[in-house]
């Protein structure tokens, strides 16, 4: 019944992990660079989805039930974390972060 | 056959005296060290003694006597062992070696009494003995050169006694390094002959020897060269020409020192090596001439420069250097048992002459200069008489040793086989100087006003534990040539013959000689068989012996009769003076010939280019490009989160790539 | 063109819509609701996939969960227009074609990926949800415990990190 064919799906979650990898570098803002971390993820489970449609198995699906789950534990501790950061830095720019250099 | 089958204790005593004095012997009192240091050349003397009963109980057929104790050195077909033999030459090396070392130590005592470093100097003297006996014991040429090396450390050693005197640190370096020289030619010349032979062992190269003929007198073949390397060797430990300079600084060191090694025994050490290889020699004209050359040639020379000089010690070490020019020139005209017999008197009387030099400037508290003493001849009778006798005997006057040995060289250079009216010529007119120079030093040292300021110097006679080894030695200056004395006294010719088993051994045809035969001395002469009252005539009225007195007579007339004779033949041969008198310039050509350029290369190229800019610069240069190459690194560790991020999107790329590749080429 | 078709189109358009949206805004809470719209496009093509469970997760736990608290947590921070900083070399000149490439590698491997007959043509679950509830609790059970115990953990995490120091 689904005429499309799962490939599209595929390419379009491919589209989205790239322009998440492309946020990831260029932002700056600790938190925008957080959310491209879950637009990554987000592809990731597109991907999941089809395949699961594509061999007709539901395995798939339980993966990204889990993925969402460790996502949102992920984004629990890691906002916490920004907010220590932010505490600290005084800033929410990554590159004020940088005492780990040489 | 005790000894013989342990031949091993009379190496070890003395080095076991050398380790206890030298480990130990700091913290001892004197006595102790002297007992150490006299007890082990004493038993080391004493063993000899017990050897030779045994050795004279042997049947010819046993010797040489060999012991092999262990393998050494094996690598391939090198094979070194370290073995020891006795024969004749051995026996009269050994005797003449402990002897002669007794007798120096017991004079050490009274004359290292009131120096430094008592113990060490002990030490030091065993452990020459120790390397000179392993030398004449040794039965291979890599043993032997253990030997020889050992002798010129003990003599580096020795020399720089007094090591903080630059003049004494100087000279032992020298020393060291002039013997070094030719130390490195008979290094090639082990190996060449290791190449001919396949074997560094005596009784190896030997009999392969026997099976060959002598080489021709104008082409070096193999046997030329290694004899001529060897020889080398021998011009360097031995003080021959051009390799002579160390000798006279060398008395830089403790007298008897220079009477023990620089006279009797370890610049003997070529002589011997030379007989030992007698079957190589006589297969090599061409070597034994130009050793005789050296010798004759060192020995003219030598005396030359001895009759200028002004310090008793150097005086006597250029005396040295020409006596062994005569024993070099015996073994190159074939006299090889002459050669030995020479230095077994020249031990005997030059050692005397040291040690009485030493009781001399004992006596005067340190003075050296021969211009500064006179008249001490009834101040310290026994030094004077010892001293007296040692010099008749180096003069060759008839009757005493030198005579007979001497005499016998020059009968054999102008009558021998090998003869060659130059090389007698040579060794003619240097007798005479010899006979000039030595009683020189007697008249300036013994006779006239003293010039030295007599209250300020007290002159006493030496202690009995120096003037006892005076008096031994003179004994023997005397009485020491007896045993080879010719047929002409009616003596049977001890010396030689106990030595022919040795020389005679290995015969080869000797070459022909042009020269037309000189009625010398006679003994040697083998068609001429004069009646023995013409024998003892002619021996007692020979060149050599007129030679001599003429030497006594101009000595007599320029430095007691005329004084003011000498001065006026200085003025008259000015240039020459000038010339003999600074020994011919030689150590100030060798200086700006050899040693500056060598000094000059040494700091401007090898120091400063090749050590500091060429392997400092690449080790340092290593180092600099790491730390570059760290510094440029650790400009990615930035800190900065982002370009962690691209970081890991390249090698996430990489891996895509490859998993790609991968995956298509399934 | 179908309508399966066209709602693919527009869902996919505004998923890559709100990514870009993403990536341009200077605002951080502009981006945040930017990915609240992907993830709605996303819940869409969910259904159309024949995953109407996951769809209804992903609105309910993601959307209206895990973003809100983006969203608090930029207000709490009250962040602002970001800075434009650029102290990083790699990323100035390496990192959009770096990107650009891994995009271009992963789309086109995915793009040749093999796909089965039974892919398009196969019936689908009947109850994919009541299928989906099995399998989670029978085989996956001790993945499911375990996450428990990890959200429990970030609970105490969260709550520990975020703790102000007396």
């Amino acid at each position: 019944m689904n005429l499309v064919p799962v490939s599209y799906y595929l390419v379009l979650s491919a589209i989205l992990f790239g322009l998440g990898v492309i946020a990831f570098i260029f932002k700056r803002n600790i938190i925008a660079i957080f959310m491209s971390i879950e637009l990554m993820l987000n592809a990731v489970n597109l991907a999941f989805v089809a395949f699961a449609r594509q061999w007709n198995e539901l395995d798939g699906l339980v993966f990204v039930l889990f993925v969402i789950v460790v996502a949102a534990a992920e984004v629990a501790v890691g906002l916490a974390i920004v907010i220590t950061i932010a505490h600290n830095r005084r800033s929410l720019n990554v590159e004020d972060v940088n005492l780990l250099k040489f | 056959m005790f000894i013989l089958d342990h031949l091993w204790i009379i190496l070890a005593l003395p080095l076991l005296g050398a380790a206890l004095n030298g480990l130990l012997g700091w913290r001892w009192p004197k006595w102790a060290v002297n007992a150490v240091g006299i007890g082990s050349v004493s038993l080391s003397f004493l063993s000899v003694a017990e050897l030779i009963r045994e050795f004279l109980a042997l049947n010819p057929a046993q010797i040489p006597y060999f012991e092999r104790y262990f393998n050494w050195i094996s690598a391939g077909s090198f094979r070194v062992d370290f073995a020891l033999e006795v024969d004749q030459l051995s026996i009269v090396m050994l005797f003449v070696v402990t002897f002669v070392s007794l007798l120096v130590h017991v004079y050490s005592i009274g004359y290292m009494a009131q120096e430094g470093g008592y113990a060490r100097f002990f030490s030091y003297l065993n452990l020459f003995v120790f390397f000179m006996l392993t030398l004449v014991l040794a039965a291979n040429l890599v043993l032997l050169f253990v030997g020889w090396e050992g002798v010129g450390l003990s003599s580096y050693l020795l020399i720089g006694f007094w090591f903080l005197k630059k003049s004494a640190t100087d000279a032992g370096k020298k020393a060291f390094i002039t013997t070094r020289i030719g130390d490195f030619g008979f290094t090639v010349g082990i190996l060449l002959a290791f190449w001919t032979f396949q074997s560094v062992d005596f009784g190896t190269i030997f009999n392969q020897l026997a099976a060959r003929p002598a080489e021709g007198a104008t082409s070096i073949g193999a046997l030329t060269a290694m004899a001529l390397l060897l020889f080398a060797g021998a011009v360097g430990k031995s003080a021959q020409l051009p390799l002579y300079v160390w000798l006279p600084d060398a008395m830089e060191g403790p007298t008897p020192v220079s009477a023990l090694i620089h006279a009797a025994t370890m610049v003997t050490a070529g002589v011997y090596m030379v007989a030992r290889m007698h079957p190589l020699y006589s297969r090599a004209p061409l070597a034994m001439f130009v050793v005789a050359l050296v010798g004759a040639v060192t020995a003219f020379y030598s005396a030359t420069i001895g009759v200028l000089q002004t310090d008793i010690k150097k005086v006597l070490a250029y005396s040295t250097v020409s006596q062994l020019g005569y024993m070099f020139l015996a073994c190159g005209v074939g006299a090889y048992a002459a050669g030995i017999f020479h230095l077994m008197t020249h031990a005997f009387f030059k050692g005397l002459l040291f040690l009485a030099a030493g009781s001399v400037i004992h006596s005067l508290s340190g003075e050296q200069d021969m211009r500064k003493m006179g008249g001490l001849r009834k101040r310290i009778p026994i030094t004077y008489w010892t001293m007296l006798l040692a010099t008749i005997a180096i003069a060759g006057i008839p009757g005493f040793s030198g005579f007979f040995s001497k005499d016998k060289i020059l009968a054999a250079a102008g009558d021998g086989p090998y003869r060659n009216l130059w090389f007698w010529l040579l060794g003619l007119v240097a007798a005479g100087i010899t006979s000039f120079y030595m009683f020189r030093l007697i008249f300036l040292t013994f006779f006239g006003k003293a010039r030295y300021n007599e209250k300020k110097v007290h002159v006493h006679e030496s202690p009995k534990s120096m003037a006892v080894p005076l008096i031994v030695l003179a004994a023997c200056s005397v009485g020491g040539g007896w045993f080879a004395a010719p047929h002409i006294v009616g003596g049977t010719d001890y010396f030689e013959a106990f030595l022919d088993p040795v020389f005679a051994s290995y015969p080869v045809e000797p070459l022909a000689s042009g020269q037309a035969s000189l009625p010398v001395g006679g003994n040697e002469s083998a068609g001429t068989a004069l009646d023995p009252q013409a024998e003892l005539l002619h021996a007692v009225t020979g060149p050599p012996v007129i030679a001599a007195i003429i030497g006594l007579l101009l000595a007599w007339w320029f430095y007691i009769r005329r004084p003011e004779a000498a001065k006026r033949a200085m003025e008259a041969m000015r240039g020459l003076y000038t010339l003999v008198y600074n020994k011919y310039y030689v150590d100030e050509i060798y200086a700006a010939l050899i040693v500056r350029p060598l000094l000059w290369i040494s700091t401007s190229v090898l120091w400063h280019v090749v050590d500091e800019k060429l392997i400092d610069g690449t080790v340092n240069g290593v180092a600099d490009a790491a730390r570059h190459a760290g510094a440029r690194l650790r400009e990615l560790q930035s800190g900065n989160a982002r370009s962690y991020a691209s970081w890991v999107v390249l090698g996430a790329v990489g891996f895509t790539i490859l998993l790609l590749g991968l995956w298509m080429v399934r | 063109m179908s309508l399966p078709f066209i709602l693919f189109f527009v869902c996919a358009g505004l998923a890559i819509l709100g990514a870009v949206l993403l990536i341009v805004s200077r605002e951080p809470i502009h981006s945040a609701l930017s990915l609240i719209l992907v993830m709605v496009a996303l819940a869409i093509l969910y259904l159309t996939l024949g995953a109407e469970f996951i769809a209804a997760v992903q609105v309910i736990v993601y959307a209206g969960a895990i973003m809100v608290l983006f969203v608090f947590v930029i207000m709490l921070l009250n962040a602002g227009v970001e800075e434009r900083t650029n102290w990083s070399q790699m990323a100035k000149y390496a990192g959009l074609p770096l990107a650009v490439v891994l995009l271009l590698e992963i789309a086109q491997w995915f793009w040749r990926s093999p796909t089965s007959a039974r892919a398009v043509n196969g019936t689908p679950e009947a109850h994919p949800t009541h299928a989906l509830s099995v399998l989670l609790f029978r085989q996956y059970v001790f993945p499911f415990e375990a996450t428990s115990i990890l959200i429990l953990i970030a609970i105490l995490g969260a709550l520990v990190l975020a703790k102000r120091q007396e």
